[in-house]
Order: structure tokens, then sequence, then C-alpha cells
């Protein structure tokens, strides 16, 4: 029987602030669980720390709510010892680019098959509103002191240059996008980066819901506001490499569109190349049997309780008499 | 005194010491002889000065002496360094040409050993000009000089092979002098060939130039040294034995105890383990037609080592990461989440002489403190300290049956002296390791029930079930949580579930029994007991041969798991004990102030080394002797070691 979006919903008090940019993206996630029909054992939702590490207790899957900037690893940890689970990281923009950078950037390197969704608000909120990695240089937010003394981080450039191979920008109230895009990258054979901008209605006044849609700027000819996010993929853009030739061009847009900010923001996939290795298939090449018994599946003694692993071989390479 | 032979080699690093060590070590033990290794090296690539004792015996040994019966040099700084440790009657195997060096031209002496040595020198009323006014005042000690052209064997193995590039040659020194050692001893060339072609194995282009460079410097000792008396001769043994180094104890323990994921960051002197695992990844498993393997992942850096192992751990695989003090230091927020989560990860930690970067290559014991007290928070952990490297190998493999019953992390307490010395041993018997994995259980044991993760138990320990297993559905916080694995802050809650956790500690402590927490030796009457944890084992077992000779009773109580401490043991032993002596690697007797606050018991005397070597096992008599002699300090300091 087809899973409901109900299926991967708790019961449980959801304690983010009315209106929160999470909500979006949670919805979109049940959602696209269920277009692809994974049982809710099947899937482990990891996450950092911040508003958006609260994502796995209020989603009914395997949860692990990890620590500040750590989510990555541990799913890394998981991942290769049972490849046979769907595994998806969520982390705020400070988790993932902040105290996280070391683990994002290696993340890239490795390939894995994981999904890591970045909810990108640019500022910290559950510690009242500090700047967060994203948030540009001179940009100051309500709570903020003073105005920001650092430049912000680009999440896509960052990506592209650690190796991820699948890079998308998504909108924590355009559901539709947003489910399609969150499918995408779950289907993707290798580690997929989606960076969803959302607004935190508590503590950015800045980037909010308006700025967003774009209604400080009202098109004369229509009366409308032009929204500030506009599709890649109605534009002409495909970032999908389909031969070795086209990696470097494809990166080289990739990048001059993760570079467009402010008046138009695009959203869509800017990459996704699935001819490099993941790092299961790396793994496989060393350990023939990896995906058939993984870590997880290995019996490790018999019924009388003995080990069963043989180390004869290195003792026998250790050996000097007898 | 032991019937033993002690040699050493020194010289820059790169030079090939370690290389020449580990084929006079396995010459020496295919010869049936027991061999114990231990190596000193600086945190650099190339230059500094490093060395290697080895000590070879018809019994078995697990410690150094202070003393060298032959030295066996590449280099001036070797024999400037090294030159008083080498007793009467023994030898020094140097280069003809070492002679003109001025001792002030050794560009790599530190200033700090230079200023001190010349003093010393001065003393004495000892000539100190070049290396040749060193060794005439080892003459008159009664130490024989050996002195080898190696220029000139160089040129001659050079002509052989058809290479006329002499600097090429240079790094065959270190073979040309190691055959000069076992030319002074006639000992039979079989076994050093034989060695050489072990540890080349996989260089077979190298095996030929070093086998002609061990005959000339064998025969060229042979011929110009005829009378050389050295005590090196072989012994008929049928004992099954190998050679090898806490490293590799350790991964062959992890290996046997069922160990499929191991995450590391490399770090001295922990990484060989790694490689050694990763080298061997893919084994055999006994009734099984499939291979198994081990899955090893450099991270970017120990918090990704320790939280990796954990998510791994989730699936039910059996995790560990190794490390050394700073990264221990980095891993510990990972540490506090698996105590909280209940994640049964086991954590090899090497130490090495802190704090900070402190001694990267050298020994210390300063971190019992540290791993009994990280991370912010209170959870149970337990913490196993192996005292030689026969113990690393059963203590690496039962390290994973603790986490597993207690589902807890478990520190593995090793130090640089075990992790970088070797010893010949019986092959160890892998029958003895059992695999224990406590309450873990499976999709059928849940069917039709439902499952909380962290269900509350009389014993603190909720029976476990991997992660992805169909059938329910649970998650993991690192804060406070309910039995499902919700985040709660409500304080019956938490009273609760941290007792539930903090419980785990007193029921390891019930069921696991007193033998498999200490080690006890000696008569038990004995008028002074000496307490002590971790590598100190093969020096103090030895010093207590030698105070029996004197005539003095000394028995010995070895902690192997400083927490949960064995209490009630303890007390048994020191209640009744007279005199109660520390031996510890560190400054301020770490394990004496444990168990000083768990039982009451004070100690009478403190023996502390810190000076980043392991203690020898003459100091460690001397220190004992004069406890026992009512002539000691409360504190004595131990120095040897250059």
């Amino acid at each position: 029987m087809a899973l409901k979006i109900s299926d991967y919903k708790t019961t449980g008090f959801n304690d983010w602030c009315p209106g929160c940019g999470n909500f979006g993206i949670l919805t979109s996630l049940q959602m696209a669980l269920s277009d692809l029909d994974l049982q809710p054992s099947q899937v482990v939702i990891f996450s950092g720390i911040g508003c958006s590490g609260k994502t796995p207790h209020f989603m009914n899957a395997y949860g692990v709510h990890t620590l500040h900037g750590r989510a990555l690893p541990f799913a890394i940890g998981t991942k290769i010892a049972n490849p046979e689970l769907e595994v998806i990281v969520h982390g705020g923009d400070g988790d993932g680019l902040g105290i996280g950078a070391g683990h994002f950037v290696s993340t890239g390197r490795r390939n894995l098959d994981i999904t890591y969704i970045i909810h990108d608000n640019g500022v910290y909120g559950l510690t009242k509103g500090q700047a967060s990695p994203t948030l540009k240089l001179g940009v100051q937010t309500k709570a903020m002191p003073k105005a920001n003394i650092n430049e912000g981080v680009n999440p896509i450039v960052l990506g592209l240059a650690a190796g991820y191979t699948f890079i998308a920008r998504s909108y924590c109230y355009d559901v539709k996008h947003l489910r399609e895009t969150i499918k995408k990258a779950i289907i993707h054979k290798g580690m997929a980066l989606v960076i969803v901008q959302q607004w935190c209605p508590t503590y950015n006044n800045i980037n909010t819901k308006m700025w967003y849609n774009g209604e400080d700027r009202i098109d004369p000819a229509t009366g409308k506001p032009i929204p500030r996010l506009y599709k890649l993929e109605e534009s002409g853009y495909d970032g999908i490499v389909r031969k070795p030739e086209e990696v470097i061009p494809k990166t080289i847009a990739a990048f001059t569109r993760a570079y467009e900010w402010g008046d138009r923001i695009p959203m869509g996939v800017f990459y996704q190349n699935e001819l490099i290795s993941t790092f299961q298939q790396r793994i496989s090449q060393r350990i023939s049997n990896y995906l058939e018994a993984p870590p997880a599946r290995q019996i490790i003694s018999n019924k009388n309780g003995k080990s069963i692993t043989s180390i004869k071989k290195m003792l026998d390479e250790l050996k000097v008499t007898g | 005194m032991i019937d033993d032979f002690i040699w050493m080699a020194g010289g820059p690093q790169g030079s090939g010491v370690d290389s020449s060590a580990n084929i006079f070590a396995r010459a020496c033990c295919y010869g049936g002889l027991h061999v114990y290794g231990k190596r000193e090296y600086s945190s650099n690539i190339k230059g500094m000065h490093s060395y290697f004792h080895i000590r070879v015996s018809p019994q078995e040994v697990g410690a150094i002496p202070n003393k060298v019966d032959l030295l066996c040099t590449f280099d001036a700084e070797s024999i400037v360094r090294h030159i008083w440790e080498v007793f009467p009657g023994g030898g020094i195997i140097c280069d003809t040409e070492v002679m003109q060096t001025k001792i002030s031209n050794i560009p790599s002496l530190p200033s700090a050993f230079f200023e001190e040595f010349i003093k010393t020198l001065d003393r004495n009323g000892m000539h100190h000009e070049t290396v040749g006014d060193l060794l005439n005042e080892a003459r008159k000690n009664n130490v024989n000089i050996y002195s080898i052209p190696y220029l000139g064997i160089l040129t001659e193995i050079g002509k052989e092979i058809g290479e006329e590039q002499i600097s090429k040659l240079t790094k065959m020194i270190n073979v040309v002098s190691l055959g000069a050692s076992f030319g002074l001893a006639n000992y039979d060339k079989k076994y050093v060939e034989k060695a050489i072609n072990m540890i080349f194995a996989e260089k077979p282009q190298v095996i030929t130039v070093n086998l002609i460079a061990f005959n000339k410097g064998y025969d060229y000792a042979r011929k110009n040294f005829k009378d050389a008396q050295i005590n090196l001769k072989t012994v008929k043994t049928d004992e099954h034995r190998i050679f090898l180094q806490g490293t590799q104890a350790v991964a062959l323990g992890k290996l046997a105890g069922g160990c499929r994921v191991q995450t590391y960051y490399p770090i001295t002197p922990a990484g060989d383990e790694s490689e050694y695992i990763e080298e061997n990844q893919v084994f055999e498993v006994e009734g099984i037609n499939e291979a198994g393997a081990i899955l090893v992942v450099q991270t970017e850096d120990e918090i990704a080592a320790i939280t990796m192992a954990t998510g791994a751990a989730l699936t039910g695989a059996r995790c560990a990461t190794s490390t050394s003090g700073p990264g221990f230091s980095l891993m510990v927020e990972g540490l506090g989440w698996a105590g909280i989560n209940e994640v049964p990860i086991v954590i090899n930690y090497y130490q090495r002489g802190g704090p900070s970067t402190g001694l990267p290559t050298r020994h210390g014991q300063d971190d019992l403190r540290f791993a009994l007290h990280a991370s912010h928070g209170e959870f149970p952990r337990i913490i196993l300290c192996s005292g030689d490297i026969e113990e690393c190998f059963y203590d690496a493999a039962v390290a994973f049956n603790y986490a597993e019953r207690y589902q807890t992390p478990v520190i593995h307490l090793i130090d640089k002296a075990l992790a970088n010395s070797n010893k010949s041993y019986k092959t160890f018997n892998t029958d003895l390791i059992k695999i224990e994995r406590g309450e873990l259980l499976n999709g059928a044991d849940i069917e039709g029930k439902s499952y909380r993760r962290f269900e509350f138990t009389d014993t603190g320990i909720s029976p476990r079930l991997p992660i992805g297993t169909p059938g329910t559905i649970f998650w993991y916080t690192g804060d406070e949580h309910t039995e499902h694995g919700h985040i709660t802050e409500e304080p019956m809650m938490r009273t609760r579930m941290h007792e539930k956790r903090m419980k785990k500690l007193e029921t390891a402590d019930k069921e696991i029994p007193a033998d498999e927490r200490v080690n006890f030796f000696g008569d038990k009457d004995a008028p002074a007991t000496i307490v002590s944890w971790g590598s100190t084992k093969g020096a103090i077992l030895e010093a207590m041969d030698m105070l029996s000779k004197d005539g003095y009773g000394v028995n010995y109580l070895q902690i192997r798991m400083p927490h949960p401490l064995p209490k009630e043991y303890i007390e048994k032993i020191l209640g009744k004990a007279s005199r109660k002596i520390a031996i510890e690697g560190n400054y301020s007797a770490q394990l004496a102030g444990i168990i000083k606050e768990q039982t009451g018991i004070p100690m009478d005397n403190f023996i502390l080394k810190w000076n980043g070597r392991p203690m020898s096992s003459d100091e460690v008599y001397e220190a004992v002797k004069l406890i026992l002699q009512d002539k000691a300090p409360l504190r004595q300091v131990l120095i040897s070691g250059s």
C-alpha cells in the first residue's frame, strides 16, 4: 500500500515559531518520501543543532539528532555501515557552514549516496538571532547589536569546490519545487546538497517572505511584485553533466549562476554529475562483497559465542618460530 | 640478572635505524631467542637522532635496563648520545672516519644536551674535542671500539652492483653495521639473511644489495675482530612464536573482537594501528564462505572520527576509533553524545607526553584522569589499561564486549611505550576471544511488541536494536530524552533517565569479575605493595625479580580497569599492605589519587617519571630498593633515558 504523508508525521508538539520556514521544508520532505514510497524504517533523518536540528523528532522515520556541526560524519558512519538505509541530513547554515564547515568540505570529497538539506536563513535562531555564515557583509538583522562584519559564504560555490555531485537551491514555501528538488536529490547517485532559502520570522527581518516575493518592487506594467527567486530550468539552464567533457563548462556555468543574488536569485539544479564514482563503489573496489555484507550485516561469532574472524594469516606473517 | 644481550642501533632519522633493528630482532627470534625492542624517535622526518634498543634473551623479557652491550652507530651523534650507556666489556661499532669529527660540529645536537654533556666531561677531567677523544675515554672503561671503514665498504658494494655514485649507497650503512654486529657474535648468517628477505619482501629489488651489504659488514668484523666476545648464541625452540609491536597487537585484537568499522585521523603513535588494519582489511571468517571485511576511514579530524564510528555503531556493527591525547581532546563532544545515547564504541587511546602537542613521539602516562573525566556532564564509561603487548591484544577484543554489554563508550588506554615496542610471544590464543553482545535484539524479537530504545530497566540496560530495523521507529538525540528518544526537559524524566544511565556503571561493577580488572603478582604477604597501571608492568616485574634476589619481598597490584575501580579487591589487598608504593608515568600519581578518592587508602611512596621515556627496570629496582631501605624521600622522580 502506498505511503501517505501522514505516515511520516509524529504526534508530538512542534515548537518551531509560527510561520517558520522549517514547516515548509518538513512538509516537502514528507511529500517527497511518500512520493518515493520509502518505508519510514528504511529512512534515517540526521540533524545537527538549532531549530533545524529538531526536524527528526517531527518525522516518523528513524531519527538521529546529533551535535552542532557534526550531523554529516554521524550520517556517513551509518551509511557506510549499512548502505541499504536512505540517509537524509538536515542542518542549518551555521551548523553546516560555520562550526561544521570542515565536515561540509570533506563530505563533498567522498561522494556518498546521501542527501544533505541546508536550512539557510542567515541567522542563528535558537540562540536568539546572531549572524550566521551566509549573512552578507554589512547586513544587520534585528537582534544584532551591530551590522555583520564578515562577508557571507556562498554555499553553492563552496559545494561545487568541495565536489558535491548534485547541487540545488529551493525555497521553503515553494513546496512543489522543494518536494521535487528533494526527490531529485534522493534519487541522485552520489552526495546531494540542497540549499533551502528560508526565512526566520522572528530574527531575520531582512530576507523575509516579502523580500523573497519582491513585494518591495512592483512591476509597473502588471502592478504585481517581481519575485527575487527564478527557476533555472525555466531560463534554459541545464546543469546536468552527461559526458566527461561537460564537467568543466558546466561547473563554470554553475559558478556563474551561483554568484547571482539580490535582485535575481536562481533556484533549481545548478549542477549534477553522476559520472563520479560513489564512496560505496570505491569501497567495493577494495572489498568486493561490501554491498552484500556491509559491517551491519556481518556475523562475528558462532553459536557458542566464539569469535569467527580468522586472524591466522596475520599471525602467520608475524610468526618467527615453530 | 637475566642472561641477556642488549643491542642498540642509533642514527639520524631516515638512515634505516628501524629496518636494521627489525632485521636484528627477527634474526634473533629466528635463532630461538626472545626479543624485546623499544623504539625512540623524534617528531621529524629526516635528520634528527633516533635509536632502537633490542634486548635478546633465552627467556621472555619485557623491559629495558640502563645498559647497552653493543652500540651500533651510523653517525657521530649516536656515539655522543649513548657512549656512557655501554657497559664495561661491551662494544661500540662506528665509522672509522667519525673519529676526527668535532663534537661541537654536530649540528643536530641540541644545545641543552651539548652544554650539559661538556660540563659533565669537564667535571670528570675528560677530553672532549673529537668523537675519537670520547671513544678513547670509553676504552679506558674497558669498552671495545669496533671501527669500520663505512666508505670503503660502500665503495666495494658499489663495485659489485655497478653503482659509481657512493652517495646513493649511504643508506646501506645501517645494514653494513648490522652485519658487523652479527659478525662480532659469529651468529649464524642464515637467520639474518632470512630476516632481510622477510623485511624487504615487498621491495625485492633491494634484497640483493642488502644481502651484499650485510655480508660485507659481517665478513669485515669476522676478519678484523676475531677475538670479540659477544654473548649472542642461538637456542633451540619448537614453540610457535610471533614477533609484533603494540599497535599490531591492538589491531589484531580488534579484528578478532569483531570490529567492522575503524575511523582515524593521522596521529603519532596511534596511526600505525589503523594502517595495519587497512592493509589486512579483508580476512577469512570461520564457517562462512564469504570473506569478512573491516572498513577503515581516514577522516578529516578526530571529531569526525568519533562521530562517524558512533554513527556506524548505531547500525549494530562493532566500531572503534584510535587516537592519541591531542586527538582525544577533540573527540570529547562525541564521547558525551555516545554516552547519553548509550552507543557502544571503543576508543583505543595511545597516550604520549602532554599537554597540547607536548612530546609527540615520546612516552607519557598522563591521561588517566582525562580519560576518566572527559566530557561535560556525567555518564558511565569503562576504562581499560593494558600493561604489555599481549594484554593489548586481549583487551582490544574484550573492550567491545564491555561496550556492547553496557552500551557505553569504552576507552582502552595504551601508551607510546607499548605502541612502539615490540616483543616475541608464544602465539596468541584466539580461542580465548569470546564475543558477548549484551542485549542486542533483532527485528524478530520485537514483533508484535512496542519497543522503546531507552526503556527503563532494573539494570539500567535497555535492549538495543540496530537503526533501520523494520517494525518500529525510535530516535537518538544528544538532548535529554524520553524512553522513545524524544527531547525532554521534564524534571522527573531527567531524574529517571540520568539515573538509568548511571546505573549501568553499578551493573558493570557488579558483573565484571576482579580477575578481568586487576593482575596481582608476588607473595601476598610481602611487606611492600607496588600499585601501578599500564606499560610500567615490564620494568616492575623485572625489578621485583632483582629485588627478590637481594632478599626483598615486594608484590604488585596492576590495575587494568581503573573505572569502574575494583574497590573491594583493592581494599582487600591494600588494607593489609604495610607499605604502598605508587609507580606511574606522570607527575601527579593519577591512579593513586583515584584510589585514595574512592577507597580512602593513601600511598606511602611515589615513584614517578615524565621525561618522555619509559621506566627502565634498573631505575625501578633502585627506587623501590631505596624505599625498602627506608632511605627514600616520599616522592622519587626517575630520569633515565636519552
